[in-house]
């Protein structure tokens, strides 16, 4: 037989010990290295927190939570421009698409349908959100037919939509803020009653570590039946923990997280419960737009490795020709691609305008630029061909939590964009060596 | 091999120019089940853009093709495949991002339970073939840039004769190989012709020609030269067709 000995990759002799647990674990380098970045950071902001202004705020379960909740909107649509930058193309509409596309359905459950079902109809929230995601996804494949079948390149259609599209917005309201929001609608932005609290947490934690432990089990299971190498036990138990230990802090400190006292007595009062001499601690959990995030990103991990769908897209950016002499339509492919990047721009629309509680006209401004640098920190190569969700999220976290950490310790806006701009061309430049050293 | 009944492949009056070029100029050549043809000519003949219209990477300006006697309508490659048109081409189009399995299935992936994709089945399939066209392949689990250029040429040999191909085009298979493995894709040619698949043969290596092709037939500035039955002529006459564009006697 051809294949090498199932142990053979963790006894090589000539590595070093971390070497050697990355080998036999699998792990990448890069993804060590983001979460390493991440880390860095918020510990960063939380020592410069305590010692300069001498609270440290950043590693609280609060600001961890409002995190969470801030890194959704951008995280979602980082999805869909992994699989644009795949493929070599970019999409610089989505901050504007989302703006437009949260209008629309502002206008729809606060101007139309309540003159129709009546205010708080439970059909609001549900026709408002496909009606949204219904107008990203057209709005995503005729940006997608223009590159495809008309040939023009994404980046000056996607430049024409940034600009179409925002002000297509504010014409659709003549620039009115839409406000308030359907109250169901509102919970899909998070907030202490748009997350799933303590008991519901616990019930995912254990629902995700099981799942973990099936996949891995089942892997290692496939792996043997083939007689394809297996990675040693101990990394096996390593990767186990480490996955199970990530979901369970998690999970802590969420439910750390208490509701507000004012929201607290509010809750009591209306389900008839007196609160106690020391207050009533009610956890937050798991916020729902993190839950729509994480849920988006791994139906994406899945398409990307398991499905041809994801298989083509990679294709299409690793050799387009080839792609195409292998029967693939690159052209519908360009089209599904761009489709599937304006249906995640109407669900991250749905996330936004729900936190806002309304539909304003900068919605969205600048978020083309925070999700193609969330791509881009967590790997996605502009020369095409690579690129992971996974990295993606973590990329948009970094963002995130530079965005939220400038904010805390007191940086103007002003430094804050110098800052992201920094780490973005800095990101592509420490991408690039890592490649050059990879060949 | 028969070459009474209908051909397995004929090309008819074929022409393509791109942008004033006439790349392919009224070319027509045949193919039969169980033969090799060798398709000769200098750099920019028009070798590589002819079988491109057969394997649907190009549509010919004008002329038509039929396959099995039947008019056959080839627009893009999927077309190509559905009539058992297999090529390796000269590019080798592989996905170099992607490992050999992925590259070997592009297109035509196994599938399994809910449409997921069975990589464990693709990669032992990939090895089983490569085990039979090259042994020494190790490499299944890296992106084939990490390959040599023989590795990858034999990853793109695989990808063609995998899938039971009845019509194979080959592009200049062995630019990239070895002696050893140049003798083996020899080996593979003449088993395959055996089973009866009709080859087009792109190959400069003038002895290679005439010990695999039944027939040769040599283009020039995108123009059929003539095509001769390979025994019936020395190697001399060949090159005289290729570098003058004469045709000797025995040449239609
Ligand atoms: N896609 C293309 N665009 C423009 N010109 C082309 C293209 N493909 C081939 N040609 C031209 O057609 C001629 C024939 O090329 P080719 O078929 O590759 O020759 P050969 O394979 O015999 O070396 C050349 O002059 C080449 O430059
Ligand atoms: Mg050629």
């Amino acid at each position: 037989m051809t294949q090498t000995s199932p142990t053979q990759s963790s006894a090589d002799p000539t590595l070093g010990p971390v070497a050697r647990f990355l080998k036999a674990t699998e792990i990448d380098t890069r993804l060590l290295g983001m979460v390493g970045a991440l880390v860095a950071i918020w510990i960063g902001f939380h020592l410069y927190g305590a010692i300069v202004n001498g609270n440290g705020a950043f590693l609280t379960p609060r600001n961890l939570w409002n995190l969470s909740v801030q890194t959704a909107s951008v995280g979602i649509m980082a999805c869909g421009m992994v699989l644009i930058i795949i493929t070599r193309h970019i999409d610089l509409s989505v901050g504007s698409v989302l703006g437009f596309t949260a209008m629309v359905m502002g206008i729809v459950q606060v101007w139309i349908l309540p003159d129709y079902l009546g205010l708080g109809n439970p059909l609001i929230w549900v026709i408002a959100c496909l009606v949204g995601l219904l107008v990203g996804t057209a709005i995503g494949a005729f940006h997608g037919w223009l590159v495809a079948y008309r040939g023009i390149p994404a980046f000056i259609v996607t430049l024409g939509g940034l600009l179409v599209w925002r002000g297509a917005a504010f014409l659709l309201a003549r620039g009115e803020t839409i406000s308030p929001v359907d109250a169901t609608f509102a919970l899909l932005g998070g907030g202490p009653f748009g997350a799933v609290g303590a008991v519901g947490s616990w019930i995912l934690c254990v629902i995700a570590c099981a799942s973990i432990l099936w996949m891995m089990v089942s892997g290692r299971k496939a792996r043997k039946a083939h007689g394809f190498p297996l990675r040693p036990l101990w990394a096996e138990y390593t990767l186990a923990g480490l996955s199970c230990g990530l979901v369970l802090a998690a999970t802590l400190v969420v439910d750390a997280y208490p509701w507000p006292k004012g929201i607290v007595s509010q809750y009591a009062a209306a389900n008839n419960i007196t609160v106690p001499e020391g207050g009533l601690f009610i956890s937050h959990g798991f916020a729902i737009p993190l839950l729509i995030m994480v849920a988006v990103a791994i139906a994406m991990t899945v398409m990307m490795g398991r499905t041809r769908f994801g298989r083509y897209v990679y294709a299409i950016g690793g050799n387009p020709d080839a792609a195409e002499l292998s029967g693939i339509n690159t052209r519908l492919m360009t089209v599904k691609i761009f489709a599937l990047m304006g249906f995640l721009t109407g669900l991250s629309a749905i996330v936004a305008s729900a936190r806002q509680t309304s539909a304003t006209i900068s919605l969205g401004q600048l978020d083309e630029l925070y999700v193609i640098a969330a791509a881009v920190i967590g790997g996605t190569s502009l020369a095409g061909g690579v690129g992971t969700i996974y990295g993606a999220i973590l990329g948009a976290f970094v963002m995130q939590s530079l965005k939220t950490g400038m904010v805390l310790i007191g940086f103007d806006a002003a430094i804050q964009n110098i800052v992201v701009g920094i780490v973005l061309v800095l990101a592509v430049y420490v991408d690039i060596l890592y490649r050059k050293r990879a060949k | 091999m028969n070459k009474n009944g209908t051909p397995l492949v004929e090309m008819r009056d074929i022409s393509i120019s791109f942008g004033g070029i006439k790349a392919v100029d009224h070319v027509t050549v045949d193919l039969y089940p169980g033969e090799v043809v060798g398709l000769l000519g200098h750099n920019g003949a028009g070798k590589s853009t002819l079988i491109k219209c057969l394997s649907g990477a190009y549509r010919p300006d004008s002329g038509d093709i039929f396959i099995n006697g039947q008019k056959a309508v080839i627009e893009n490659p999927r077309d190509a495949r559905s009539f058992n048109i297999e090529t390796i081409y000269q590019t080798l189009a592989l996905a170099d991002n992607l490992d050999a399995a992925s590259n070997l299935f592009l297109g035509r992936e196994l599938v399994g339970a809910g449409g997921f994709l069975n990589d464990a089945e693709m990669e032992a399939e990939t090895r089983k073939i490569m085990g039979r066209l090259n042994p020494n392949f190790r490499k299944f689990n890296v992106p084939v840039s990490a390959l040599s250029g023989g590795q990858r040429q034999s990853v793109a040999i695989a990808r063609a004769v995998y899938f039971n191909a009845k019509i194979l085009i080959m592009d200049e298979p062995t630019a990239a190989l070895g002696p050893h493995e140049t003798q083996m894709v020899a080996e593979l040619i003449q088993e395959l012709k055996k089973q009866g698949l009709g080859i087009f043969l792109i190959e400069h290596d003038i002895h290679a020609v005439m010990e695999l092709c039944d027939r040769a037939v040599v283009m020039k500035n995108g123009q059929r030269v003539g095509t001769v039955n390979v025994n019936e002529v020395t190697d001399d006459d060949i090159l005289g067709m290729i570098i003058l564009g004469k045709k000797p006697p025995q040449a239609y």
